[in-house]
């Protein structure tokens, strides 16, 4: 047991290694480098002598492999991410953890909502496989899934925010003054409805589907049919025999999930303009604002990595034989 | 054979029955006409090819019928009362407490994320109403009787070999203290070494708990071994009972007699195994007659035409013309 633990730490920390460098890689192949960036947006020419000068003062004179490269990995690790282009002067930390809890808000919601929902509504199917309720939720999780989160954001902005005009279809907060504790949680949540909704929609389907599919595996096993010859009624079939067998790969896709709450919902929180992490991709990508993107994407990368870590732990709790 | 209790109502009888399985509107008959009984403390092999009736037979006595089969005719009586087999909550009751079931522990039988000891105190708990504690107590009394150790049943299914898990399998069947213990190929995936340690088991566990026991096999090598009579399935139907004895001394049907030569006897000096010609039938479009006359060395006309009852003959039945006839001969001769 503790040696799988360890043999799964190990794996982690070489991945997120391995995250780190490829995120320097990604960066230095772009095309054109900090010091032109910048100083192409200057007013007044740049002298060559100038933007050698620049470039000397950053260290990207400096071979890439390994002196910059020792030193991004040195800094990341000291919690140094460095400073965003557009933001002038502003740490890439800072502002990421400015936007971090607006994200974990959204999607965390919507992953709650769709795992409760989700997951039993898809086991419920795989139990009654081939039942009419079985037709209907595999079919609708079926469109949700193959449905774009974004496109399903803006057929809510458009009928509930537009046209009923019932729920806010921008922003986290009204513009004005909040009077109230109380009366800025209610403007909160309504602004959070309509991109929770569209985001939990979305992960609905995907967890009927990874849900039913356990669950009409398990029903076929021959364990089951030892519970039944021992006399178990339907329901203690359900939950002493057959939960747990169908939980595992659930466990699996719900714990992969968790490292996408940091990640975000790009498209759905550019559609909606949340203040989160989505939202600041989206701006960092616009204004070519690089050491956020990089930061983002170690960001990204740690918490998939993180995910996948609980995910080989809990199976091992859940499942025997990998222990 | 012989012995008091043989005068009292059988344990278990089995009158006429046919199912079917119904798939996609088309139905098929899976056993037909099938009767016998069983007396308490009796071993009987079931011995037929894949698609005989053999499965559906054991599984319409535990009341563990799919959805989609149906009781077309014939009931099955225990201790004289009749079962409702067909209603899947009504024989809720009877399961494990009077008839149990040996799968393939070998298999997938056992669910893999439970410890063996609470699957086998499991039905303690549910069919027993025994409080957790007393369950664990009878379960690991049942893994020593099985001749587990009482600690390995912290264990996990995939911990044990083969023949330990069809030993929990076992141990878990014995758990209600069931009369009819019936065995769905219980040594089929297990080395012979282990298979002879486990119907050694079987019959030990029998005479000491006075059990009746259905053993489901293709193999005639495993009845020899562990059962008192034996019955033959062809196509749905029984073509022969006996004792086991008898049947191997004096096969009357031509199948089951096909059946025992086609056993590899080293020590007969035989080299070759004798397969019997021919494909088993089609269970949708079943051959008239006698389901066997397309593969039978002894067929006669009217095998083709009429399906022969199953006769009394000697101790046992044979449903057979070949016999009808030769009887009525010496019925005729007599006379």
């Amino acid at each position: 047991m503790s040696r799988r633990i360890g043999s799964i730490l190990i794996r982690a920390i070489i991945t997120l290694l391995m995250v780190a460098v490829l995120n320097f890689v990604l960066f230095r192949v772009i095309p054109g480098d900090p010091a032109s960036l910048l100083l192409s947006g200057a007013r007044t020419s740049v002298t060559a002598e100038q933007m050698a000068a620049q470039r000397q003062n950053w260290g990207l004179d400096r071979p890439l492999f390994p002196d910059q490269m020792v030193d991004y990995l040195s800094a990341t690790l000291q919690g140094d991410f460095g400073y965003s282009f557009k933001f002038r002067g502003r740490h890439v930390a800072d502002l990421i953890l400015e936007r971090l809890p607006a994200t974990i808000v959204l999607v965390g919601l919507a992953q709650l909502i769709a795992i409760l929902c989700g997951v039993m509504l898809g086991l419920y199917a795989g139990w009654r496989r081939g039942g009419a309720g079985d037709h209907i939720a595999t079919g609708a999780s079926l469109a949700l899934y193959s449905t774009p989160a974004f496109w399903l954001g803006m057929i809510l902005v458009v009928i509930f925010s537009t046209a009923l005009g019932w729920l806010p279809g921008y922003g986290a907060h009204s513009p004005g003054a909040i009077t109230s504790s109380l009366d800025w949680l209610l403007d909160y949540l309504g602004h959070l409805a309509l991109p929770v909704t569209a985001v939990a929609l979305g992960l609905i389907g995907q967890y009927v589907v990874v849900a039913r599919a356990a669950m009409s595996d398990v029903v076929t096993e021959d364990y089951m049919v030892t519970a039944r010859a021992k006399g178990l009624t339907g329901g203690q079939m359900l939950m002493r025999h057959a939960l747990r067998n169908a939980m595992l790969p659930v466990v699996t896709l719900i714990t992969l999930n968790l490292g996408y709450v940091v990640a975000g919902a790009i498209t759905v929180e550019a559609v909606f303009a949340w203040p989160g992490i989505g939202g600041l991709t989206v701006e960092a990508l616009n204004a070519r604002d690089y050491p956020v993107l990089q930061g983002i994407f170690l960001l990204l990368g740690a918490s998939i990595v993180v995910a996948n870590l609980i995910a080989d732990l809990a199976y091992g709790l859940l499942d025997p034989r990998v222990r | 054979m012989t012995n008091p209790s043989q005068d009292k109502t059988p344990l278990l009888e089995v009158d006429e029955l046919a199912v079917d399985y119904g798939l996609k509107g088309v139905s098929s008959r899976a056993i037909d006409c099938v009767s016998f009984a069983l007396r308490a403390g009796e071993a009987v092999g079931l011995v037929g090819e894949s698609g005989s009736g053999k499965t559906t037979t054991a599984m319409a006595i535990a009341g563990l019928l799919s959805p989609n089969a149906r009781v077309s005719s014939g009931e099955v009586r225990y201790r004289g009362n009749r079962l409702p087999i067909d209603d899947d909550a009504a024989m809720r009751p009877h399961r494990w407490s009077e008839t149990s079931v040996v799968f393939q522990g070998a298999m997938n039988a056992l669910n893999p994320v439970h410890r063996i000891l609470k699957q086998i105190a499991e039905p303690c708990m549910l069919k027993l109403r025994m409080s957790r504690s007393e369950a664990t107590a009878r379960a690991r009394e049942l893994l020593e009787l099985v001749g587990i150790p009482a600690d390995r049943g912290a264990a996990y299914p995939h911990e044990l070999s083969g023949g330990m898990r069809q030993r929990v399998m076992i141990a878990m069947a014995l758990a209600c203290r069931p009369s009819i213990v019936i065995g769905d190929e219980p040594t089929t995936a297990l080395d012979v070494i282990t298979q002879a340690q486990i119907l050694k088991l079987l019959g030990e566990l029998r005479s000491q708990l006075n059990l009746a026991l259905i053993l489901i096999t293709h193999d005639l090598s495993v009845v020899a071994e562990a059962c008192d009579r034996v019955m033959i399935m062809y196509s749905g139907r029984i073509v022969e009972d006996g004792t086991v004895a008898e049947i191997f001394a004096q096969p009357k049907h031509p199948y089951t007699r096909l059946l025992i030569e086609s056993i590899p006897n080293p020590a007969s000096g035989k080299k070759m195994i004798r397969p019997i010609p021919g494909d088993p039938p089609n269970l949708v479009n079943r051959p008239s007659g006698c389901a066997f006359h397309p593969r039978c060395p002894s067929a006669m006309a009217v095998c083709a035409t009429e399906v022969p009852s199953l006769d009394k003959f000697g101790q046992g039945h044979v449903a057979c013309h070949l016999h009808r006839f030769s009887q009525k001969d010496r019925v005729a001769a007599h006379a």
